[in-house]
């Protein structure tokens, strides 16, 4: 089911400086929404800024009927969005992850706000009584999101930042050693692009399949306008052609995407 | 809906039951909207620009915001015309409304090639676009010559029985002369305005931003352009218009129909709100009630008195 709706702002929260966590009250939405799924958010009520933003669904809570998102001020949009008592929101849109068999063994990437749609993900594995390795990668320990609550959830977390300030020094793809990249059964990642490519690159190489989660810049939303194509294999190996992220993805599987 | 008011209007031999129409792209073929609005409400159906061969269109990003407007390099990517004629178009039959196809060719041969293959299909209308600025071969480059336009515009009504509307290019410096050109090479119908070529640079990289440096402009920033092309176009022409151009509410819609739209299209709009067109409609009404009107018909070229 795809909804417009205004929907009530039950909570808001300023989690770190340049984070903010929202949460709505939009009960259908939370009944029919899949982990790495988004809303299409509306962030003025004037023509300027126009455009809606894409926002990962970031939890859900069924009973209480609410949604919430966590996104990083990156711009205009995203500095009003805390601005309001009701959000125009449309959603849940896209095709989210597929979650993996009992028992497998699965790694869960995240660069910066990558962590976004990813934690709705790692809720699931743990209803599921699956258990993932987390590793969180930022530019420095200030942009490291959520580290306690996915502790909580029962699942390990590794941190890597630039500038060394927490955990390893360096990138997270460093912490992928071969051993433990070739004995996974699956790796979720959502993250800056450069990263994305170095670790599709990484499970390649082992064989391990992967399932991304992508952005671009959208119009509708829905698939109508074309505007969020992203290059990707056909069956012949010359050949490509343009997805669209709102609706075939964001989530692709990494052997998809021509990373370029 | 009131039975007392008039909202139908005849637009190039096609019978709309209310004046207001899509643009072709922001709509895609329609059924991508049908979870947000009942597409049967709508006057007509313009879908997206399609052409002889499957097209992959433009690399990313396609999309820019700029203020109270957006910059688009699509690249008319498209599945071709074997698939609309043949998957799309009979399952749009449903929703019981005219459905306007959108052309683009490299020659006008190609439009002609296409236009023969809607003749016999579910389309009710060709609209012929000369006037893409995102595909290097064709589009603008008709648009931009009256002699041109005609050619293009003759060799489709050649190819086809169906009322054939030709969608004009403002990236021109008189949007009249090319109006005219087509009316006499045989258009029954103009739509106005496609977008204006416009870019943007980004200083942190030092580059364009799009994939295809140069897009089209289009919302609410370009609307008193098309509002005056539309008043110029009415003024020297006798073709029913549809105009479009930043549409985003019913009072928008009126003043394009006011200038002497006989129909409008909203594009961009539909990005922002899904429902823009169901609003305009009932947005209208309410204005004709409210102004003592009982017929959208009253209003049209109302400007011009
Ligand atoms: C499927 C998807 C899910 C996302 N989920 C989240 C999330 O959960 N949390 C979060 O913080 N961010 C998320 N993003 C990124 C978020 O959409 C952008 O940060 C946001 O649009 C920026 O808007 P702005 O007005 O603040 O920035 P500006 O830079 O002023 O925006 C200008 C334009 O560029 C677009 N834009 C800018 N950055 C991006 C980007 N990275 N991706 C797509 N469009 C962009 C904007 O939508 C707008 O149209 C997601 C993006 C996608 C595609
Ligand atoms: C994303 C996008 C795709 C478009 N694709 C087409 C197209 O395929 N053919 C065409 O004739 N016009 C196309 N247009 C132009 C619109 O139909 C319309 O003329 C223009 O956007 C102005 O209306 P608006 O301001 O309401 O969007 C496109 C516009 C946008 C924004
Ligand atoms: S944003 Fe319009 S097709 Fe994806």
């Amino acid at each position: 089911m795809k909804l417009m709706t205004a929907a009530k702002v039950t909570n808001r929260k300023h989690i770190m400086p340049g984070y903010n966590l929202l949460r709505v009250h939009a009960p259908d939405i939370a009944h029919s929404s899949q982990p790495g799924q988004f809303l299409h958010v509306l962030c003025s009520d004037t023509l300027d800024p126009l455009l809606r933003r894409p926002i990962s669904i970031h939890t859900v809570d069924k009973d209480r009927g609410t949604v919430s998102l966590l996104y990083r001020v990156a711009g205009r949009g995203t500095a009003m969005l805390s601005d309001y008592e009701q959000l125009n929101i449309m959603g849940p849109l896209g095709n989210g992850f597929t979650l993996p068999p009992a028992n497998s063994k699965v790694l869960v990437v995240a660069g910066g706000i990558g962590i976004a749609p990813l934690y709705f993900l790692l809720q699931k594995l743990s209803e599921n009584g699956s258990v993932a390795d987390v590793f969180l990668g930022a530019s420095s320990a200030g942009h490291l999101l959520r580290i306690k609550d996915i502790n909580e959830l029962g699942h390990s977390v590794q941190v890597a930042t630039d500038d060394g300030s927490s955990g390893y020094h360096g990138r997270v793809t460093d912490i992928c050693s071969p051993d433990f990249i070739s004995g996974l059964d699956m790796v979720y990642t959502c993250g800056p692009r450069p990263m994305m490519r170095a670790l599709a690159k990484i499970i390649k190489k082992h064989n391990v399949p992967g399932q991304f989660s992508l952005e671009e810049r959208m119009g509708c939303g829905v698939g109508a306008c074309l505007a969020c194509a992203c290059k990707t294999r056909t069956g012949h190996p010359e050949e490509f052609t343009y997805s669209h992220v709102c609706v075939d993805g964001p989530v692709f599987s990494a052997s998809e995407v021509v990373w370029e | 809906m009131r039975t007392d008011i008039n909202l139908g209007v005849n637009c190039a031999g096609i019978k709309m039951k209310n004046p207001v129409t899509t643009a072709s792209g922001t709509f895609g073929f329609g059924e991508e909207y049908a979870h947000y609005l009942d597409l049967s409400s709508l006057g007509a159906l313009v879908v997206k620009g399609t052409t002889l061969h499957p097209r992959k269109g433009n690399p990313p990003p396609r999309i820019i915001e700029t203020p109270c407007g957006i910059l688009n390099a699509i690249g008319l990517q498209n599945p071709g015309v074997d698939i609309v004629v043949d998957e799309i178009l009979p399952r749009l039959q449903q929703f019981s409304i005219p459905v306007i196809v959108n052309i683009s060719g490299d020659t006008p041969d190609d439009y002609g090639l296409v236009a023969k293959k809607l003749d016999q299909s579910y389309a009710a209308c060709i609209e012929v676009n000369v006037s893409c600025p995102n595909v290097r071969k064709g589009g603008m480059q008709f648009g931009s010559d009256p002699a041109a336009a005609a050619e293009v515009t003759r060799v489709v009504k050649a190819n086809t029985n169906l009322p054939v509307i030709v969608k004009l290019s403002p990236n021109v410096t008189d949007m009249v002369r090319v109006a005219q050109s087509v009316a006499e090479a045989g258009a029954d119908g103009l739509a106005m305005i496609n977008t204006l070529l416009g870019m943007k640079i980004d200083i942190h990289t030092m580059r364009p931003v799009l994939g295809n440096t140069m897009g089209g402009l289009s919302g609410p920033a370009v609307k008193p352009i098309a509002v005056r092309a539309v008043w110029q176009v009415f003024k020297e022409t006798n073709l029913p218009i549809i105009g479009m151009g930043g549409i985003t509410c019913a009072d928008d819609a009126l003043e394009f129909i006011m200038a002497g739209a006989t129909a409008v299209a909203v594009g961009t709009a539909n990005f922002i709100n899904p429902r823009a067109t169901v609003d305009i409609i009932e947005g209208i009404e309410q204005f004709l009630v409210k102004n003592g009107y009982s017929d959208v018909n009253q209003l049209i070229g109302k400007a011009h008195q």
